[in-house]
């Protein structure tokens, strides 16, 4: 039996209407990735993570609990894991991710502090009381629970004085930039991506790189923000040498992470079938987006040829930043 | 025999992103959907702009399928807002059949 849509979704609703996200996570692991980077509380400046990479290795087990589910007697089920989730958070049942594996997404969001402290941006965090935006009961429809949410946000962002949020991931500034103002009005925050603020920065790479780099370009960067050039610029700044897939840019080919929940072997089909396309111009292949990150890093492991996928982060960390 | 429900046509119809109506069938969408479901999308938004809700009902596995990459809608000639549209279905499906 095929995973069954409507207690998944309503799971997932329930989440964020109780616990404030689809995957509530301990507030410490929130804000562990700033410890030790010096990064002052608040301002009119913030970076903002929207939890996305905290919420990968998480997302990971959960992925590969469903994926073994599908098709499933379990599957029946599900309906009574849904009321039981109203009680107590069935995620913290699924098992959590390994120390290091948490580190190593935390890296990404350090190597991005990192970043923005090497051009001299000045900004803030909020730390434990981000809050996660919405995103995947915005692309369920769910708009009544995902309208609560977004104001809630905001409200968190109009409390604190907050007039600039530099984002992490394409999800969250694709949330914060595009969808929350039509759901709210006199919305009036500046969001930019951080490639996009590294590249009015116009800072130059210390380190160059020599690598051959295929990039992959993320769907919601490409086609819904117009995030396309700035990743491009930076890289090239680094000296690495950039290859392109024939569907790049705004014809960039999905990766197949936005249906992982509800169907996990066409998202695997998916991600199998962009890695085939990415393989073909290089091994050492570059995503800006969590989500493409960890799709695409699980079909390179089951890949018969060595393959590296790697957030855009760690090359810009190396050429940017004095030290790494 | 096809029930066609006229209600549930209006009641799509009335959300104002809802432009299925402007899809002139070319097939763009559906020869570059990277899904390869021949029903995504615009042989769903048939279904919605003749009130067939039962067939839409028995295809919501292909609505959940959408990977809302906007792949076709970038390349669709008429402008239609794919990625909204199926939105709307899921926020239609999302509220009467899943009771959301």
């Amino acid at each position: 039996m095929p995973l069954p849509i409507g207690d998944i979704l309503g799971i997932l609703t329930d989440n964020i209407r109780l616990r404030g996200s689809v995957l509530p996570l301990p507030k410490r692991l929130i804000s562990a990735w700033a410890d030790g980077l010096g990064i002052k509380e608040g301002g009119e400046t913030i970076i903002y993570t929207g939890h996305m990479y905290q919420l990968i290795p998480s997302i990971k087990i959960m992925a590969e609990k469903m994926a073994g589910l599908e098709n499933s007697i379990l599957t029946r089920y599900f309906w009574m894991g849904r009321i039981a989730n109203k009680a107590v958070n069935l995620i913290t049942f699924m098992g959590s991710p390994s120390p290091e594996e948490q580190a190593r997404y935390n890296n990404y969001l350090r190597n991005i502090a990192m970043l923005l402290k090497e051009a001299e941006v000045d900004f803030g965090c909020l730390f434990e009381r981000e809050l996660y935006t919405g995103a995947l009961i915005f692309d369920q429809g769910i708009d009544h629970v995902f309208e609560m949410h977004a104001r809630k946000v905001y409200r968190l962002l109009k409390e604190n004085k907050v007039r600039r949020v530099i984002t992490v991931d394409p999800h969250t500034t694709n949330m914060l930039r595009t969808i929350y103002p039509k759901f709210i009005k006199g919305y009036d925050l500046e969001v930019a991506s951080y490639l996009e603020v590294l590249c009015e920065q116009d800072t130059d790479a210390r380190n160059p790189l020599d690598a051959d780099l295929v990039i992959h370009d993320s769907c919601v960067y490409a086609r819904h923000e117009g995030v396309t050039k700035e990743p491009r610029l930076l890289l090239k700044k680094t000296g690495a040498r950039l290859h392109e897939p024939e569907l790049s840019e705004r014809l960039t080919h999905c990766c197949g992470g936005p249906i992982e929940s509800l169907f996990p072997g066409k998202a695997h089909e998916i991600a199998r079938k962009r890695l085939g396309q990415l393989a073909e111009c290089g091994n050492k292949i570059t995503t800006m987006c969590p989500i493409c990150l960890v799709n695409l890093q699980g079909a390179a492991a089951k890949a018969d040829v060595d393959l590296k996928v790697t957030d855009i982060s760690e090359y810009l960390a190396k050429a940017y930043c004095a030290h790494v | 025999m096809q029930r066609l429900d006229i209600k549930f046509s209006k009641e799509i119809g009335s959300y104002d992103k809802f432009n299925a109506a402007q899809c002139f069938n070319c097939g763009t969408c559906t020869a570059l959907c990277p899904m390869g479901i021949n029903i995504l999308p615009r042989i769903l938004f048939r279904y919605v702009l003749m009130g067939m809700k039962d067939k839409l009902m028995e295809n919501k596995d292909a609505i959940y399928s959408c990977l809302l990459c906007r792949m076709c809608e970038d390349n669709c000639p008429e402008g239609v807002r794919i990625a909204e549209n199926i939105r709307v279905l899921r926020r239609y499906i999302g509220r009467h059949v899943y009771g959301l």
